[in-house]
Order: C-alpha cells, then structure tokens, then sequence
C-alpha cells in the first residue's frame, strides 16, 4: 500500500508545531499503525531526519501508552482497540491519513505526537490506598460477591488510562477515566472503607489538573478501546453527591 | 459551609445546577405550551385573556415567575462558566473534528445561545408589552394580549423567527432531557429507555405544537 501521511510535528511543549506530509510506499496491510510508523521513521532517519517521536511500549492493547489521534478519531477507525493494535488493511491504498496528538491542556505535547499524561497518574494517586489486610492469601469465596457485580468492577477495571476519552470529548473531560478508577473499587467490598473520601479527592483533583466538564455527549465511551460504559459516569455522580452529602470532611 | 460550596462549584455540581435548572424549564415550557394552545380556541382570545390575567395577577404564580427567571438566569450564567472551563481544558484544537457524539449534543452553547436570543425577544414582544406596554383591556376586565399576539403572528418573518427557534429548542432538549438524568446519576437498563423514549417525544412534540401556535394564526389572520 501507498499512503500520504500528514503528521502533527512539534519541537517541544512551547514550540507553536505544524503539520508535516510524508509518503510511505509497499506498507503490507498486515502491518500495525505503529508498525507503518517504525517503516516511515526508518526512512526519516535515512534521510538524516528526525523521526516522528511516539508513545508506545506493549503494542499489544495493554498498556494504554500508544496515543494517536488518526483521521478525527483516537486510535483510529475501529472500535474497540488500541493504536497498536490497529492493522493497515483498514485503510486503503492511496488513501491520506492525518495524525495528531491527544489534544487537552492537562496533557501537555512533550514531542510531536508524545504527550506528558501524569495528570492521570496524579488522578489515581488521590484517590489513595484500600484498607486490606496483608498477610495470608483469604479463601477465594471467603467474601461472597454476586457474579454481576464482579462482572461490573472488572468492566471498569479494564481501563488503561490511555486518554483516548479525554482526546474524544469536546470539553477534554475525563469523566469517563475516573468514573472507571472509582467504580472498579466503589463496587466492591474491599473498597468501601475509604470510599467516601477517595471520589471527593479524585473529582477535586480531576477539577484541579483542568480537565473538561462531562456533557454526556457520549464520544468518550464511543471510542473507548476497552468500551467503558457511560453507567460509569453515572454512578461517579452518585458516588461523588452521596459521598459530599454524607461524608465527615467539611 | 465550604463543603457545600466546593460541592456545588465543582464540576459535577456545575452539571448538576445545569440539570436541576433545565429540568424546571422543562416542567415550565409544559405548563406555558398547555396555557398557550388556548390561543387556537377560536374564541377570539377571550378564554386565553382571561387566562393571561390570572398569570400575571396571582401573587403565587408570581413567586413562580421570579423563580422561573432565576433558573434561567442560573442555567446561562451556569453554562458560560462551564463552556469557558471547558474552552480552556482545550487551547488547541483537532485539524479533523471528532463526530463521535450527536450534532445537538456537541453544540449545546451554541443552541443554547440561540434560544437566548429568542427569549429576548418573545420577552419584548409578549411579557414586555403585557407588563408595561399599552394593551387594550377587553368587555371582560382583561388586557387583550390576544390581539397583541395576533397582530404580531399576522407577519410572515416573526412567524419564522417562532418557528426556526422551536426547531432550535428541539435540538437542545433531545440532548438535554436525557442528559439532565445521567448528571443525576439514573443511569439504569430499566428506566434509561424510558426517559430517551419520553425525552425524545417531548422534545419533538412540545416543539412542535409552540410552533403550530403562529403557523395557525398566521394561516387565519
Ligand atoms: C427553555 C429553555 C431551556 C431549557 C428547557 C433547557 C434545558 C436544558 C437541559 C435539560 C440541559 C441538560 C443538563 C445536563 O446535561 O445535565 C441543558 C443543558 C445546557 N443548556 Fe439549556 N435549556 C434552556 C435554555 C438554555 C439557554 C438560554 C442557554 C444558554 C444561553 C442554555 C445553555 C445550555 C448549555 C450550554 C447546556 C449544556 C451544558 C453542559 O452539559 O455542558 N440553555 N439545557
Ligand atoms: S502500545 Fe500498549 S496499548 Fe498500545
């Protein structure tokens, strides 16, 4: 496959950047997106060029560090999958494809497509630590839990933070992300003890990092590659206004 | 106190005195469309007058019109602070837009705007000229807002400016209604279809039968 790519170049965070094109030629279309990257930076670098600086690490839809907004869309056309695990036959020959950064001011662009994502991390620190005995391994039915409820806490459980919700919604919100980190311990036993302060410390600093508002557009969970559920969102309000109503931290 | 108001100043309790207010709106535009169908009663206005007069003369009603300027005042001052927050939380923008959400929900600031604008001048137009303009009182010891209303749906563009605005409002609340639910946290495989089912009809039907209002006087002046 033949390809023309316009890609998002930028120095650093204060660099103003710009669009570059550049054309790739014999892409195998059982080649990934990141895969087609490697081939067009190996021919930058021939050139005696920059290569395009991206983030990836496990390129197999786990670690959530591949971030690339392509064609309007973060990790591209498909649903439900990561940039990596996105394959060139999804696109057709000939076709122009552009790619650009997570675009949100609590995701700063380190370099061209790069973007520092701590503000999440931060997110999670907040939230704090669960109250669990260490010690011997507890019996695997000791602590009876119905298989729905399970099901729902591993559902949020398989975020993994890689910010393509904050990139989809039109306000940068990310709502979705930290519905997912407090619903996966919110609904389960082993987080019920400091349940109350951790959604207050989450929300406060999720409003601190400056992210977006949520205007249930939907758009996060649409393009989520673990297709988190907007019932998440939902029941972070509930959590966040039973927790202010009723918690001891006036 | 300063949980409350961190609460309430958050971003969630922004949304939530988005949806507190904009259901009340709701519940209000039922309550004027149900008042303002009585204008096609063929009465020549006498029942909507009369009804008219109450409105503006009841001390209760009274209450709930300050209260219901309040909540709109509240909705749009709530809904600037949100949209330059949200502005904010992205400087720089995408070359290719995402369309992954609806049209309506993605330009809520922009219908929203619109239906301002269209407040103001329904406001002028109608409330203004009832409350201090010069109407004419009727036989009946009421203003006769009926022919204030009727003089001005007899021209073509304020007849369009009705219906254009109807259509506007109709976008805002098939996002709106169910939106308001999910900031409330009801968010249920039960319940869920049902408020998109009754959020859908109301925001085609309530729309539809203010803007058949001019449509039909314009039609019979
Ligand atoms: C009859 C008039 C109106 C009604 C019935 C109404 C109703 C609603 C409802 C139910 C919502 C959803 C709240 C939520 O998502 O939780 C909403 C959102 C919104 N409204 Fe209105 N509204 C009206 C007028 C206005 C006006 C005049 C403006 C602005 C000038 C406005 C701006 C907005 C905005 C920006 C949102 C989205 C907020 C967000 O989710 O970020 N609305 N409206
Ligand atoms: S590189 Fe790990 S999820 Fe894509």
């Amino acid at each position: 496959m033949n390809l023309t790519l316009k890609v998002w170049r930028q120095k650093n965070a204060s660099d103003k950047g710009g669009f570059e094109t550049y054309n790739v030629s014999d892409i195998s279309p059982d080649m990934s997106f990141l895969e087609m990257f490697d081939v067009l930076n190996e021919q930058l670098v021939r050139e005696g060029k920059d290569p395009v600086h991206f983030d990836h690490d496990c390129r197999e839809g786990i670690c959530g560090m591949c971030s690339m907004y392509i064609n309007g869309k973060p990790h591209g056309p498909k649903d439900a999958i990561t940039t990596c695990q996105l394959h060139m036959r999804s696109f057709n020959d000939g076709d122009t494809i552009t790619v650009e950064p997570w675009r949100a001011a609590p995701f700063p662009i380190i370099k061209d497509l790069v973007t520092d994502r701590s503000s999440f991390d931060r997110i999670i620190q907040a939230g704090g630590y669960i109250s669990v005995n260490t010690g011997g391994v507890p019996d695997a039915n000791e602590i009876p839990i119905p298989k729905k409820v399970a099901d729902e806490a591993m559902d949020a459980a398989t975020c993994i933070g890689c910010g393509a919700c904050v990139a989809a919604c039109k306000n940068a919100s990310a709502m979705l992300f930290v519905s997912a980190k407090v619903s996966q311990l919110a609904l389960l036993p082993q987080g019920q003890v400091e349940k109350k302060s951790r959604v207050e410390n989450m929300v406060a600093q999720m409003d601190d990092e400056g992210f977006g508002a949520c205007t249930n557009t939907g758009a996060c969970s649409a393009v989520c590659p673990k297709e988190i559920s907007l019932t998440n969102i939902a029941r972070l309000n509930r959590e966040y206004f039973a927790a202010k109503s009723s918690s001891d931290n006036v | 106190m300063s949980w409350l108001i961190d609460s309430l100043t958050s971003s969630l309790g922004r949304k939530v005195l988005m949806a507190l207010t904009g259901l009340f709106l709701i519940l209000f535009l039922a309550v004027h469309l149900s008042g303002n169908l009585q204008l096609l009663k063929g009465d020549e206005g006498r029942q909507f007058n009369i009804y008219a007069e109450f409105m503006t003369s009841n001390p209760l009603i009274k209450v709930i019109s300050i209260g219901n300027f309040f909540f709109i005042l509240l909705h749009i001052v709530t809904s600037v602070i949100l949209n330059r927050r949200n502005k904010k939380a992205r400087p720089v923008g995408y070359a290719v837009s995402p369309t992954q959400s609806t049209w309506a929900s993605r330009n809520m600031g922009v219908l929203g705007f619109l239906i301002l604008i269209f407040l103001i001048i329904h406001l002028k137009g109608f409330w203004y000229e009832m409350k201090f303009g010069s109407v004419e009182t009727t036989d009946y010891d009421a203003k006769d807002l009926y022919a204030v209303v009727k003089a001005a749906y007899s021209q073509l563009w304020y007849v369009a400016i009705y219906v254009v605005s109807m259509a506007v409002l109709a976008f805002h609340l098939s996002h709106g209604f169910q939106s308001a639910f999910q900031t409330f946290g009801l968010n249920h495989i039960k319940y869920s279809p049902i408020i998109k089912f009754v959020g859908a009809a109301f925001a085609i039907v309530v729309p539809a039968l203010f803007a058949l209002i001019p449509i039909w006087m314009f039609l019979n002046s």
